[in-house]
């Protein structure tokens, strides 16, 4: 059971030199169950990292309360772990001991850690790569284990900062069926940040669309489409449309 | 032909050899039958090979090198196992960097030679003088590289390691230390150098052996094709020993090269 609350949540950045504050989020309020992919979909700068980064507490709000089953979200542990979009590997250690790392620190015996890497290496494709180092890696391959590392230590919450967004357009795709694979298998309760249309309706059950400066909740939408998702299908396309639109409106909006 | 492209490097002594040959035709040929004294000033390559080949053969030469790298050695490790923990510190905590930077400061950009007389005086003629001397200009270089190296790991990688559930210890000794051991390694190599040069100021003034002190002692007698060799000397150590450094960086951190 993993489900996290997020409760009229404020974030103000004041800016020193300029003297002023800057509202980065403001009022949010939202529920991710337990076992769902979740998505926080907004463009550059609507404060939707910093909203993963205070989940993971690797900031603080400024009012309001996170908490996940009931408990305040205090500091980063194991419980929330981030993948983040560069994938923040660990360049001096192998593929393999990438992903122990977070078990090693977990303290666990020898032979738990070596059972756990493993069977993870595996669900992400990367059996016979494990004495492999990052550098020598395709960026899709670096973000399977970033995805493993974080898998491995069976977080209650999954955060991914736009996981994909760094990859080229033919791998982030196919990618974007591996971590549905992947996620299918291993049922976490997800929250994603992204800023793919595309990538949400493929990948959410929920998804939470904020509008930028300040970050607001601008809608809800629940995505019951069956899986595998296929991009052809019409209603597919109907969410991806109405979705668009909205965001075109807000954007028309605050232009003029 | 495998032979011959292995070989290959061998043309780039090209010019060497060219200068070698100048060389020799003036101090061998030209001087001594238009200004004798040039050659004692300034003796051909075939002399100074001659007086290198003497001293290697008495031992002289090993003999005053390794007083020389002994020294050399000893100051290494001990700016080494002192300006890396230092450094680290200075680098992870604020507060410890905030005290000891102004400190630092105004005593990095002194030469180490300027600690010459201090050095005398203190600890008198002998390898501790000399070895403080070259001390002081390793520790800074390793000093200021590790706090660079520590303050520029990325921020994303300590909140991956936090967000794995690593503590404040794991995080600066997995994390933070291995992330800045390549530009610790550039202090090192950077430290043997400039101590490398202080020692033989060290040794001229201060010591009653090594390459230094040998040089200084040959110019008494008009030696300069002992001096050339004691210069050459010093040279091929000091690259050996940085090359020595570069192989223990390849083999310590393979995967260097790969995420550069």
């Amino acid at each position: 059971m993993a489900k996290l609350v997020v409760d009229h949540v404020n974030k103000v950045f004041r800016l020193a030199r300029e003297r002023t504050e800057l509202v980065a989020l403001k009022d949010i309020s939202f529920t991710v169950e337990d076992g769902q992919f979740y998505s926080v979909l907004g463009h550059s700068g609507c404060g939707k990292t910093t909203l993963l980064n205070m989940i993971a507490a690797h900031e603080k709000p400024t009012s309001g309360s996170l908490t996940i089953d009931g408990k305040p979200i205090v500091s980063p542990d194991w419980t929330k772990t981030i993948v983040f979009q560069e994938h923040a590997l660990f360049p001096w250690y192998s593929v393999y001991r990438n992903v122990t790392f977070g078990l090693e620190m977990k303290r666990l015996p020898k032979s738990e850690i070596k059972e756990i890497a493993a069977r993870y290496i595996d669900l992400v494709g990367l059996r016979g790569f494990e004495d492999r180092y990052p550098g020598e890696l395709s960026g899709g391959m670096r973000q399977r284990v970033s995805l493993a590392r974080s898998l491995a230590v069976q977080p209650l919450i999954l955060l991914m900062d736009e996981p994909l967004a760094a990859l080229d357009a033919q791998t982030r795709m196919f990618m974007q069926d591996e971590l549905e694979r992947i996620w299918e298998r291993d049922r976490k309760t997800v929250v994603m940040v992204t800023h793919s249309i595309d990538e949400a309706v493929k990948l959410s059950d929920v998804i939470l669309l904020l509008s930028p400066r300040p970050g607001r909740v601008r809608e809800v939408f629940q995505i019951d489409l069956p899986r595998p998702r296929k991009e052809t299908d019409p209603r597919f396309l109907e969410i991806k449309e109405q979705i668009r639109d909205l965001i075109f409106a807000d954007f028309v909006e605050s232009v003029s | 032909m495998e032979l011959l492209r292995r070989l290959a490097w061998v043309r780039n002594l090209g010019l060497v050899t060219v200068v070698l040959i100048v060389w020799e035709f003036f101090s061998g040929y030209v001087f001594p039958r238009t200004n004798p004294s040039f050659v004692t000033l300034m003796p051909p390559p075939t002399a100074v090979a001659v007086a290198a080949f003497e001293l290697i053969v008495s031992g002289e030469l090993a003999m005053q090198a390794w007083a020389s790298l002994e020294r050399e050695m000893v100051a290494f490790a001990a700016a080494a196992v002192t300006a890396i923990p230092l450094g680290m510190a200075m680098g992870w905590w604020r507060s410890v960097y905030n005290q000891l930077m102004p400190l630092t400061e105004v005593l990095r950009p002194m030469p180490p030679l300027a600690w010459i007389p201090l050095g005398i005086l203190w600890f008198g003629v002998g390898n501790t003088e000399n070895e403080f001397i070259i001390f002081l200009a390793v520790f800074f270089p390793v000093l200021i590289n590790t706090i660079a190296g520590i303050r520029s790991v990325d921020v994303k990688m300590i909140r991956a390691a936090r967000s794995l559930g690593a503590n404040e210890a794991a995080v600066l000794f997995r994390v933070a230390w291995n992330a800045a051991l390549p530009q610790i390694f550039t202090g090192l190599r950077v430290g043997f150098g400039i101590g490398w040069m202080a020692l033989v100021a060290a040794e001229i003034t201060g010591a009653r052996t090594g390459l230094g002190f040998l040089m200084w002692d040959s110019r008494n007698f008009l030696r300069t094709d002992i001096i050339i060799t004691c210069m050459i000397t010093i040279g091929i150590l000091g690259l050996a020993f940085d090359q020595v450094l570069q192989l223990i960086m390849r083999l310590l951190l393979p995967w260097w090269r790969e995420a550069r």
